[in-house]
Protein backbone atom coordinates (compact mmCIF):
# COMPACT_ATOMS: atom_id res chain seq x y z
CA UNK A 1 0.00 0.00 0.00
CA UNK A 2 1.33 3.20 -1.61
CA UNK A 3 1.66 6.18 1.04
CA UNK A 4 1.96 10.14 0.38
CA UNK A 5 4.20 12.54 2.18
CA UNK A 6 0.57 14.64 3.06
CA UNK A 7 -0.30 11.56 5.07
CA UNK A 8 2.41 10.93 6.50
CA UNK A 9 2.43 14.41 7.82
CA UNK A 10 -0.71 14.48 9.31
CA UNK A 11 0.61 11.03 11.50
CA UNK A 12 3.53 13.36 12.80
CA UNK A 13 0.78 16.11 13.48
CA UNK A 14 -1.54 13.46 15.62
CA UNK A 15 1.62 11.61 17.25
CA UNK A 16 1.36 8.49 15.65
CA UNK A 17 4.06 8.45 13.11
CA UNK A 18 6.31 5.35 12.90
CA UNK A 19 10.23 6.82 12.36
CA UNK A 20 13.81 4.47 12.80
CA UNK A 21 16.94 5.14 11.46
CA UNK A 22 18.86 3.92 8.51
CA UNK A 23 20.38 1.41 10.79
CA UNK A 24 17.48 0.31 12.50
CA UNK A 25 15.50 -0.09 9.52
CA UNK A 26 17.68 -3.16 8.59
CA UNK A 27 16.98 -5.32 11.06
CA UNK A 28 13.31 -4.18 10.56
CA UNK A 29 13.00 -5.38 7.18
CA UNK A 30 15.09 -8.80 7.99
CA UNK A 31 12.52 -9.85 10.44
CA UNK A 32 9.20 -8.07 9.04
CA UNK A 33 10.08 -8.84 5.45
CA UNK A 34 9.68 -6.14 3.17
CA UNK A 35 6.03 -6.01 2.74
CA UNK A 36 5.07 -5.24 6.82
CA UNK A 37 8.45 -3.15 6.91
CA UNK A 38 6.84 -0.78 4.62
CA UNK A 39 3.12 -0.81 5.40
CA UNK A 40 4.15 0.05 9.76
CA UNK A 41 6.99 2.56 9.01
CA UNK A 42 6.72 6.18 7.64
CA UNK A 43 9.90 7.23 8.08
CA UNK A 44 13.72 6.54 8.08
CA UNK A 45 16.19 8.64 9.10
CA UNK A 46 19.69 8.78 7.54
CA UNK A 47 22.52 11.02 8.21
CA UNK A 48 26.31 12.13 7.78
CA UNK A 49 29.27 14.00 9.64
CA UNK A 50 32.35 14.65 7.52
CA UNK A 51 34.20 17.60 6.36
CA UNK A 52 32.29 18.84 3.40
CA UNK A 53 34.99 21.46 1.51
CA UNK A 54 32.22 22.95 -1.09
CA UNK A 55 30.89 24.60 2.20
CA UNK A 56 30.24 28.18 3.04
CA UNK A 57 27.71 31.05 4.25
CA UNK A 58 26.45 34.56 3.25
CA UNK A 59 26.23 37.36 5.34
CA UNK A 60 24.55 40.71 4.88
CA UNK A 61 26.05 43.20 7.62
CA UNK A 62 23.71 45.61 7.81
CA UNK A 63 25.02 49.70 6.57
CA UNK A 64 27.13 51.71 8.65
CA UNK A 65 26.79 55.00 9.10
CA UNK A 66 28.23 57.04 6.93
CA UNK A 67 27.93 54.16 4.15
CA UNK A 68 30.31 51.31 2.91
CA UNK A 69 29.83 49.76 -0.13
CA UNK A 70 32.18 46.47 0.70
CA UNK A 71 31.49 44.85 -2.80
CA UNK A 72 34.35 45.06 -4.78
CA UNK A 73 36.89 45.94 -1.92
CA UNK A 74 38.54 43.85 0.65
CA UNK A 75 36.65 42.31 3.62
CA UNK A 76 37.87 39.87 6.38
CA UNK A 77 36.34 37.70 9.43
CA UNK A 78 38.60 37.38 11.63
CA UNK A 79 41.99 37.73 8.86
CA UNK A 80 40.37 35.13 6.61
CA UNK A 81 38.82 36.70 3.10
CA UNK A 82 35.85 36.77 2.50
CA UNK A 83 34.40 37.07 -1.01
CA UNK A 84 32.56 41.10 -1.78
CA UNK A 85 31.99 40.49 -5.45
CA UNK A 86 28.05 40.85 -4.25
CA UNK A 87 26.11 44.03 -3.11
CA UNK A 88 27.44 46.84 -1.19
CA UNK A 89 27.27 44.49 2.20
CA UNK A 90 26.50 41.45 1.25
CA UNK A 91 29.31 38.67 1.00
CA UNK A 92 30.32 35.14 0.90
CA UNK A 93 32.76 32.94 3.28
CA UNK A 94 34.07 29.89 2.15
CA UNK A 95 35.12 26.83 4.51
CA UNK A 96 38.64 26.56 2.72
CA UNK A 97 39.54 30.33 2.47
CA UNK A 98 42.74 30.80 4.55
CA UNK A 99 43.74 34.31 5.99
CA UNK A 100 46.14 36.29 3.10
CA UNK A 101 49.74 35.57 5.45
CA UNK A 102 48.81 32.01 6.04
CA UNK A 103 51.91 30.67 5.46
CA UNK A 104 50.05 27.75 3.81
CA UNK A 105 52.27 24.83 2.16
CA UNK A 106 55.58 26.97 1.91
CA UNK A 107 56.83 24.57 5.00
CA UNK A 108 55.56 21.42 3.86
CA UNK A 109 52.95 19.96 5.55
CA UNK A 110 51.73 23.02 6.04
CA UNK A 111 49.50 23.78 9.85
CA UNK A 112 46.48 25.24 8.29
CA UNK A 113 44.85 26.25 11.86
CA UNK A 114 42.54 28.29 11.58
CA UNK A 115 40.23 29.35 7.95
CA UNK A 116 37.19 30.31 6.81
CA UNK A 117 35.63 27.01 8.15
CA UNK A 118 36.51 28.01 11.81
CA UNK A 119 35.25 31.30 11.58
CA UNK A 120 32.13 30.05 10.81
CA UNK A 121 32.42 27.72 13.64
CA UNK A 122 33.55 30.41 16.27
CA UNK A 123 30.22 32.25 14.36
CA UNK A 124 27.39 29.33 15.46
CA UNK A 125 29.43 29.64 18.68
CA UNK A 126 28.43 33.24 19.69
CA UNK A 127 32.02 34.24 19.45
CA UNK A 128 32.25 37.84 18.19
CA UNK A 129 34.66 37.87 14.75
CA UNK A 130 36.59 40.99 13.69
CA UNK A 131 35.35 42.33 10.42
CA UNK A 132 37.93 44.74 8.88
CA UNK A 133 36.93 46.12 5.43
CA UNK A 134 38.66 48.37 2.81
CA UNK A 135 36.59 49.46 0.28
CA UNK A 136 37.34 52.66 -2.82
CA UNK A 137 34.27 54.61 -2.01
CA UNK A 138 31.93 56.51 -4.00
CA UNK A 139 29.78 59.41 -4.26
CA UNK A 140 27.02 57.02 -2.44
CA UNK A 141 29.18 55.26 -0.10
CA UNK A 142 31.94 57.62 0.62
CA UNK A 143 33.31 55.16 3.48
CA UNK A 144 36.96 53.62 2.67
CA UNK A 145 37.68 51.58 5.65
CA UNK A 146 35.65 49.82 8.63
CA UNK A 147 36.90 47.84 11.70
CA UNK A 148 34.28 46.03 13.82
CA UNK A 149 33.69 43.21 16.33
CA UNK A 150 30.77 41.46 14.84
CA UNK A 151 28.71 38.57 16.19
CA UNK A 152 26.01 36.37 14.41
CA UNK A 153 23.41 38.20 15.74
CA UNK A 154 24.12 41.22 14.32
CA UNK A 155 24.18 40.10 10.63
CA UNK A 156 20.51 40.64 9.18
CA UNK A 157 21.22 37.67 7.32
CA UNK A 158 23.75 34.78 8.13
CA UNK A 159 22.99 31.54 5.78
CA UNK A 160 24.75 28.12 5.66
CA UNK A 161 25.06 27.48 2.07
CA UNK A 162 26.84 24.62 0.81
CA UNK A 163 27.03 24.43 -3.29
CA UNK A 164 28.11 20.07 -2.14
CA UNK A 165 27.75 17.64 0.69
CA UNK A 166 26.56 14.42 1.15
CA UNK A 167 28.65 13.13 -1.29
CA UNK A 168 26.81 9.31 -1.90
CA UNK A 169 30.15 7.47 -1.79
CA UNK A 170 33.73 8.06 -2.12
CA UNK A 171 36.94 7.03 -2.64
CA UNK A 172 39.09 4.78 0.21
CA UNK A 173 42.48 6.68 -0.12
CA UNK A 174 45.98 4.80 0.10
CA UNK A 175 49.61 5.51 -0.61
CA UNK A 176 51.63 3.30 -2.80
CA UNK A 177 54.63 5.80 -2.87
CA UNK A 178 57.56 5.52 -0.41
CA UNK A 179 56.65 8.54 1.08
CA UNK A 180 54.07 10.01 3.63
CA UNK A 181 51.96 12.33 1.59
CA UNK A 182 49.38 14.97 2.96
CA UNK A 183 46.08 14.85 1.31
CA UNK A 184 42.25 15.77 2.02
CA UNK A 185 41.90 12.28 2.46
CA UNK A 186 44.33 12.79 5.83
CA UNK A 187 47.70 11.60 6.34
CA UNK A 188 48.52 8.87 4.38
CA UNK A 189 51.46 6.22 5.21
CA UNK A 190 53.87 5.25 2.35
CA UNK A 191 53.46 1.47 0.84
CA UNK A 192 50.16 1.06 1.76
CA UNK A 193 50.44 1.80 5.64
CA UNK A 194 46.69 2.76 5.62
CA UNK A 195 43.98 3.65 3.91
CA UNK A 196 41.07 6.06 4.68
CA UNK A 197 37.39 6.29 3.44
CA UNK A 198 35.09 9.18 4.28
CA UNK A 199 31.18 7.84 4.38
CA UNK A 200 28.55 6.84 7.03
CA UNK A 201 28.09 3.74 4.80
CA UNK A 202 24.40 2.67 5.95
CA UNK A 203 23.62 5.73 7.43
CA UNK A 204 24.79 8.16 4.53
CA UNK A 205 21.30 9.98 3.09
CA UNK A 206 22.18 9.21 -0.62
CA UNK A 207 22.69 5.12 0.00
CA UNK A 208 19.35 5.08 1.49
CA UNK A 209 17.32 6.70 -1.68
CA UNK A 210 19.84 5.41 -4.58
CA UNK A 211 18.31 7.02 -7.23
CA UNK A 212 16.63 10.10 -5.34
CA UNK A 213 13.21 8.87 -5.43
CA UNK A 214 12.47 10.78 -2.87
CA UNK A 215 15.11 13.53 -2.77
CA UNK A 216 14.88 17.32 -4.46
CA UNK A 217 14.38 20.75 -4.55
CA UNK A 218 13.11 21.70 -1.44
CA UNK A 219 13.58 18.63 0.98
CA UNK A 220 14.16 19.67 4.47
CA UNK A 221 16.55 18.39 6.23
CA UNK A 222 18.67 18.58 9.68
CA UNK A 223 21.54 20.94 8.72
CA UNK A 224 24.08 21.59 10.96
CA UNK A 225 21.74 21.37 14.13
CA UNK A 226 19.29 23.51 13.06
CA UNK A 227 16.56 22.83 9.68
CA UNK A 228 17.87 23.53 6.00
CA UNK A 229 16.73 23.19 2.88
CA UNK A 230 17.97 20.83 -0.35
CA UNK A 231 18.59 23.73 -2.81
CA UNK A 232 19.49 21.81 -5.62
CA UNK A 233 21.70 19.13 -6.52
CA UNK A 234 25.40 19.13 -5.55
CA UNK A 235 28.14 20.29 -7.92
CA UNK A 236 29.83 17.51 -9.52
CA UNK A 237 26.32 15.33 -8.69
CA UNK A 238 27.41 12.08 -11.10
CA UNK A 239 24.12 9.61 -11.10
CA UNK A 240 25.50 7.74 -13.83
CA UNK A 241 28.63 5.63 -12.22
CA UNK A 242 28.52 2.12 -11.96
CA UNK A 243 25.93 0.28 -9.85
CA UNK A 244 25.48 -2.68 -7.90
CA UNK A 245 22.55 -4.81 -8.95
CA UNK A 246 20.17 -3.34 -6.07
CA UNK A 247 21.40 0.50 -7.27
CA UNK A 248 24.39 1.41 -5.39
CA UNK A 249 26.77 3.58 -7.20
CA UNK A 250 30.19 1.71 -6.68
CA UNK A 251 32.16 5.19 -6.12
CA UNK A 252 31.59 8.73 -5.61
CA UNK A 253 28.12 9.74 -7.34
CA UNK A 254 24.79 11.89 -5.94
CA UNK A 255 25.44 15.28 -3.76
CA UNK A 256 22.90 17.81 -2.73
CA UNK A 257 23.51 22.03 -2.28
CA UNK A 258 22.03 22.79 0.94
CA UNK A 259 20.96 25.65 2.47
CA UNK A 260 19.76 26.97 6.24
CA UNK A 261 19.38 29.78 8.91
CA UNK A 262 22.85 29.70 10.59
CA UNK A 263 21.52 31.56 13.27
CA UNK A 264 20.21 28.35 14.26
CA UNK A 265 22.68 25.98 13.78
CA UNK A 266 24.86 24.55 16.35
CA UNK A 267 28.70 24.34 16.87
CA UNK A 268 28.37 20.71 17.94
CA UNK A 269 27.21 19.92 14.40
CA UNK A 270 29.00 22.85 11.99
CA UNK A 271 33.00 22.08 12.83
CA UNK A 272 35.64 23.68 11.57
CA UNK A 273 38.30 21.12 10.36
CA UNK A 274 42.28 21.30 9.59
CA UNK A 275 43.72 18.44 7.22
CA UNK A 276 47.40 18.90 7.79
CA UNK A 277 49.06 19.86 3.98
CA UNK A 278 45.88 20.34 2.43
CA UNK A 279 43.75 23.25 4.42
CA UNK A 280 40.77 24.17 6.33
CA UNK A 281 37.39 22.98 5.67
CA UNK A 282 33.93 22.80 7.45
CA UNK A 283 32.83 19.23 8.81
CA UNK A 284 29.21 19.44 8.72
CA UNK A 285 25.75 17.23 9.84
CA UNK A 286 23.14 16.53 7.66
CA UNK A 287 20.39 14.31 8.54
CA UNK A 288 18.11 13.44 6.01
CA UNK A 289 14.42 11.97 6.59
CA UNK A 290 12.78 8.96 3.83
CA UNK A 291 9.41 8.63 3.69
CA UNK A 292 8.86 5.13 2.50
CA UNK A 293 5.89 5.55 0.15
CA UNK A 294 6.33 2.15 -1.12
CA UNK A 295 8.18 -1.00 -0.60
CA UNK A 296 10.80 -0.25 -3.20
CA UNK A 297 11.64 2.61 -1.22
CA UNK A 298 11.73 0.87 2.54
CA UNK A 299 14.44 -1.65 0.56
CA UNK A 300 16.28 0.46 -0.48
CA UNK A 301 16.62 2.13 3.26
CA UNK A 302 17.39 -1.67 4.37
CA UNK A 303 21.25 -1.34 2.37
CA UNK A 304 23.86 -2.61 4.96
CA UNK A 305 27.22 -1.59 4.59
CA UNK A 306 28.43 -5.06 3.54
CA UNK A 307 26.47 -4.06 0.31
CA UNK A 308 28.05 -1.08 -0.27
CA UNK A 309 31.32 -1.18 -2.14
CA UNK A 310 34.22 1.91 -2.80
CA UNK A 311 37.09 2.14 -4.65
CA UNK A 312 40.45 1.89 -3.18
CA UNK A 313 42.55 5.01 -5.04
CA UNK A 314 46.15 5.66 -4.65
CA UNK A 315 46.51 9.25 -3.96
CA UNK A 316 50.21 9.36 -4.49
CA UNK A 317 49.90 9.08 -7.70
CA UNK A 318 46.51 8.11 -10.03
CA UNK A 319 44.50 10.19 -7.87
CA UNK A 320 46.61 13.59 -8.59
CA UNK A 321 47.37 12.48 -12.24
CA UNK A 322 43.39 12.43 -12.31
CA UNK A 323 43.20 8.94 -13.21
CA UNK A 324 40.78 6.89 -11.91
CA UNK A 325 41.79 3.19 -11.74
CA UNK A 326 41.11 1.17 -8.71
CA UNK A 327 43.31 -0.84 -6.93
CA UNK A 328 40.30 -2.87 -5.50
CA UNK A 329 37.03 -2.54 -4.51
CA UNK A 330 35.89 -3.38 -0.93
CA UNK A 331 32.74 -2.72 0.91
CA UNK A 332 31.70 -0.39 3.72
CA UNK A 333 31.64 -3.35 6.72
CA UNK A 334 35.34 -4.44 5.69
CA UNK A 335 36.75 -0.74 6.10
CA UNK A 336 34.86 -0.57 9.78
CA UNK A 337 36.02 -3.36 11.02
CA UNK A 338 39.53 -1.98 11.03
CA UNK A 339 40.84 -3.79 8.35
CA UNK A 340 40.94 -4.60 4.42
CA UNK A 341 43.25 -6.32 2.42
CA UNK A 342 44.85 -4.85 -0.52
CA UNK A 343 47.03 -6.37 -2.67
CA UNK A 344 47.53 -8.96 -0.23
CA UNK A 345 48.40 -6.79 2.26
CA UNK A 346 46.61 -6.18 5.90
CA UNK A 347 46.17 -2.59 5.74
CA UNK A 348 44.48 -0.60 8.66
CA UNK A 349 41.76 1.84 8.03
CA UNK A 350 40.32 4.45 9.32
CA UNK A 351 37.77 7.47 8.98
CA UNK A 352 37.64 11.31 8.11
CA UNK A 353 33.39 10.77 8.66
CA UNK A 354 32.43 9.88 12.34
CA UNK A 355 29.79 7.05 12.46
CA UNK A 356 28.84 7.56 15.74
CA UNK A 357 28.17 11.01 15.54
CA UNK A 358 26.24 10.52 11.82
CA UNK A 359 24.14 7.72 14.49
CA UNK A 360 23.36 10.87 16.64
CA UNK A 361 22.00 13.03 14.44
CA UNK A 362 19.56 10.18 12.45
CA UNK A 363 18.42 9.64 16.21
CA UNK A 364 18.57 14.00 16.80
CA UNK A 365 16.04 13.76 13.71
CA UNK A 366 14.15 10.58 14.65
CA UNK A 367 12.93 12.60 17.70
CA UNK A 368 12.10 15.56 16.53
CA UNK A 369 9.71 13.96 14.46
CA UNK A 370 8.03 12.07 16.52
CA UNK A 371 7.36 14.78 18.64
CA UNK A 372 6.36 16.73 15.94
CA UNK A 373 8.43 19.86 15.51
CA UNK A 374 9.94 18.44 12.10
CA UNK A 375 7.54 17.94 8.94
CA UNK A 376 8.25 16.35 5.79
CA UNK A 377 8.71 18.43 2.28
CA UNK A 378 7.35 17.28 -1.00
CA UNK A 379 10.07 17.95 -3.50
CA UNK A 380 9.30 20.52 -6.01
CA UNK A 381 11.82 18.69 -8.44
CA UNK A 382 13.52 15.60 -7.87
CA UNK A 383 17.34 15.25 -7.74
CA UNK A 384 18.32 14.32 -11.53
CA UNK A 385 18.79 10.79 -11.95
CA UNK A 386 19.91 8.11 -14.17
CA UNK A 387 17.55 9.04 -16.89
CA UNK A 388 19.31 12.36 -16.65
CA UNK A 389 22.48 12.14 -18.76
CA UNK A 390 24.39 14.10 -15.77
CA UNK A 391 27.81 13.54 -16.17
CA UNK A 392 30.84 14.88 -14.57
CA UNK A 393 33.54 15.91 -17.20
CA UNK A 394 36.97 16.25 -16.58
CA UNK A 395 38.29 19.97 -17.35
CA UNK A 396 39.13 19.88 -21.07
CA UNK A 397 42.16 22.88 -21.54
CA UNK A 398 42.36 25.15 -24.57
CA UNK A 399 45.76 26.77 -25.15
CA UNK A 400 44.92 30.55 -24.77
CA UNK A 401 47.53 32.15 -27.92
CA UNK B 1 65.97 4.35 42.35
CA UNK B 2 64.63 6.93 40.15
CA UNK B 3 63.00 6.22 36.87
CA UNK B 4 61.67 8.83 33.78
CA UNK B 5 60.29 8.22 30.52
CA UNK B 6 61.81 10.52 27.69
CA UNK B 7 61.83 11.59 24.06
CA UNK B 8 64.98 12.26 23.08
CA UNK B 9 64.98 14.52 19.90
CA UNK B 10 68.75 14.58 17.81
CA UNK B 11 70.52 16.04 14.93
CA UNK B 12 72.15 14.04 12.01
CA UNK B 13 75.09 14.29 13.50
CA UNK B 14 74.81 12.61 16.29
CA UNK B 15 73.57 9.64 15.17
CA UNK B 16 77.05 8.25 14.99
CA UNK B 17 77.00 8.51 18.50
CA UNK B 18 76.34 5.29 21.08
CA UNK B 19 74.32 7.60 23.36
CA UNK B 20 72.66 4.32 24.89
CA UNK B 21 76.07 2.60 25.02
CA UNK B 22 77.29 5.93 26.83
CA UNK B 23 74.30 6.23 29.50
CA UNK B 24 74.65 2.35 30.51
CA UNK B 25 78.29 2.48 30.65
CA UNK B 26 79.23 5.75 31.86
CA UNK B 27 76.09 7.20 33.57
CA UNK B 28 75.15 3.57 35.23
CA UNK B 29 71.97 3.65 33.87
CA UNK B 30 69.18 0.93 32.98
CA UNK B 31 67.74 2.00 29.34
CA UNK B 32 65.19 0.58 27.96
CA UNK B 33 64.27 1.45 24.33
CA UNK B 34 60.64 2.28 24.17
CA UNK B 35 60.60 2.91 20.02
CA UNK B 36 63.45 4.70 18.00
CA UNK B 37 63.23 6.09 14.77
CA UNK B 38 66.64 7.24 12.89
CA UNK B 39 66.74 8.20 9.53
CA UNK B 40 69.89 9.59 7.64
CA UNK B 41 68.26 12.64 6.74
CA UNK B 42 65.94 13.20 9.29
CA UNK B 43 65.79 13.94 13.02
CA UNK B 44 66.84 11.07 15.20
CA UNK B 45 63.99 10.35 17.73
CA UNK B 46 64.40 7.62 20.64
CA UNK B 47 62.34 7.31 23.45
CA UNK B 48 63.32 5.74 26.45
CA UNK B 49 62.99 5.02 29.75
CA UNK B 50 66.28 5.67 32.27
CA UNK B 51 66.28 4.19 35.66
CA UNK B 52 69.34 4.51 37.77
CA UNK B 53 70.33 6.53 41.25
CA UNK B 54 68.96 9.81 41.52
CA UNK B 55 72.84 10.93 40.63
CA UNK B 56 73.50 8.95 37.98
CA UNK B 57 69.80 9.83 36.40
CA UNK B 58 71.00 13.57 36.95
CA UNK B 59 74.42 13.52 35.12
CA UNK B 60 72.85 11.19 32.49
CA UNK B 61 70.98 14.34 31.69
CA UNK B 62 73.45 16.70 31.99
CA UNK B 63 75.63 14.88 29.30
CA UNK B 64 72.55 14.38 26.64
CA UNK B 65 72.12 18.17 27.52
CA UNK B 66 75.53 18.89 26.71
CA UNK B 67 75.07 17.04 23.44
CA UNK B 68 72.27 19.22 22.65
CA UNK B 69 69.73 16.45 22.12
CA UNK B 70 66.58 17.61 22.54
CA UNK B 71 64.76 15.83 25.73
CA UNK B 72 60.93 15.52 26.27
CA UNK B 73 59.26 13.91 29.21
CA UNK B 74 57.20 11.21 27.89
CA UNK B 75 53.04 9.57 28.17
CA UNK B 76 51.69 12.59 31.05
CA UNK B 77 52.01 15.17 28.20
CA UNK B 78 49.50 13.40 25.64
CA UNK B 79 46.10 14.84 25.99
CA UNK B 80 43.19 13.59 24.43
CA UNK B 81 39.79 16.34 24.47
CA UNK B 82 37.08 14.21 24.81
CA UNK B 83 34.98 16.98 24.09
CA UNK B 84 36.52 18.53 20.92
CA UNK B 85 36.69 14.49 19.60
CA UNK B 86 34.10 13.93 16.64
CA UNK B 87 34.78 9.88 16.66
CA UNK B 88 35.96 9.84 13.45
CA UNK B 89 38.48 7.57 13.95
CA UNK B 90 41.11 9.11 11.48
CA UNK B 91 43.87 9.10 13.95
CA UNK B 92 43.64 5.53 14.68
CA UNK B 93 45.50 3.83 12.30
CA UNK B 94 48.54 6.06 12.48
CA UNK B 95 48.79 5.29 16.14
CA UNK B 96 51.94 2.50 16.78
CA UNK B 97 50.53 1.27 19.96
CA UNK B 98 46.88 0.59 19.72
CA UNK B 99 46.48 3.54 22.44
CA UNK B 100 44.02 5.14 21.09
CA UNK B 101 41.36 2.34 19.79
CA UNK B 102 38.02 2.44 18.25
CA UNK B 103 34.85 0.11 20.04
CA UNK B 104 33.41 -1.29 16.71
CA UNK B 105 30.15 -1.06 18.24
CA UNK B 106 29.78 2.31 19.63
CA UNK B 107 32.51 3.33 16.88
CA UNK B 108 33.75 5.63 19.67
CA UNK B 109 37.43 6.14 20.51
CA UNK B 110 39.22 6.09 23.74
CA UNK B 111 42.82 6.78 24.91
CA UNK B 112 44.74 4.59 26.87
CA UNK B 113 47.21 7.22 28.53
CA UNK B 114 49.34 4.15 29.98
CA UNK B 115 49.87 2.77 26.14
CA UNK B 116 50.75 5.76 24.49
CA UNK B 117 54.48 6.13 24.53
CA UNK B 118 54.03 10.11 22.63
CA UNK B 119 55.42 9.62 19.77
CA UNK B 120 52.71 12.33 18.31
CA UNK B 121 51.91 10.82 15.30
CA UNK B 122 48.33 11.41 15.86
CA UNK B 123 48.40 15.31 16.60
CA UNK B 124 48.87 16.35 12.96
CA UNK B 125 46.19 13.57 11.57
CA UNK B 126 43.17 14.93 13.93
CA UNK B 127 41.27 17.59 11.89
CA UNK B 128 39.75 19.06 15.31
CA UNK B 129 43.08 19.20 17.32
CA UNK B 130 41.45 17.06 19.89
CA UNK B 131 44.98 15.76 20.68
CA UNK B 132 47.36 17.97 22.31
CA UNK B 133 51.14 17.98 23.49
CA UNK B 134 51.94 19.46 26.56
CA UNK B 135 55.20 20.63 27.69
S1 LIG C 1 51.14 10.10 20.74
FE1 LIG C 1 49.26 9.46 19.70
S2 LIG C 1 49.96 8.07 18.09
FE2 LIG C 1 51.67 8.25 19.53
S3 LIG C 1 51.37 6.57 20.98
FE3 LIG C 1 50.34 8.33 21.88
S4 LIG C 1 48.23 8.14 21.19
FE4 LIG C 1 49.44 6.78 19.87
S1 LIG D 1 41.29 12.28 14.81
FE1 LIG D 1 40.69 13.68 16.46
S2 LIG D 1 38.46 13.82 16.29
FE2 LIG D 1 39.07 12.03 15.09
S3 LIG D 1 38.89 10.31 16.53
FE3 LIG D 1 41.01 11.04 16.64
S4 LIG D 1 41.00 12.50 18.35
FE4 LIG D 1 38.88 12.20 17.76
Amino acid sequence: MAKTIAEINEKIKKGKVAVVTAEEIIDLVEKKGVERAARQIDIVTSATFGPMCSSGAYFNTGHSKPRIKLGGGRTYLNEVPVYTGLAAVDFFLGAAALPDNDPRNRVHPGEFRYGGGHVIEDLVAGKDVKLVASAYGTDCYPRKNLETWINIEDFNEAVLFNPRNAYQNYNVAVNLSNKVIYTYMGILQPRLGNANYCSAGQLSPLFNDPYYKTIGIGTRIFLGGGIGYIAWQGTQHNPNVPRTKKGVPRSGAGTIAVIGDLKKMSPEWLRGTTLRGYGVNLTVGIGLPIPILNEEIVQWTAVRDEEIYAQIIDYSDAYPKGKSDSLAEVNYAQLKSGKVTIQGKGVPTASLSSYAKARKIAGILKNWIKKGEFFLTEPVELLPSVDSGITFKPLRERKIR
Amino acid sequence: MAKRRLVLTFPPKLVEEPITYRLIKDYDLVVNILRAKISPEEEGRLMIELSGEKSALKRGMDYLNRLKVNIQPLARDIRWLEEKCTHCTVCVSLCPTEAIVVDRNSMKISFNKDKCIACGACIPACPYKAIEILF
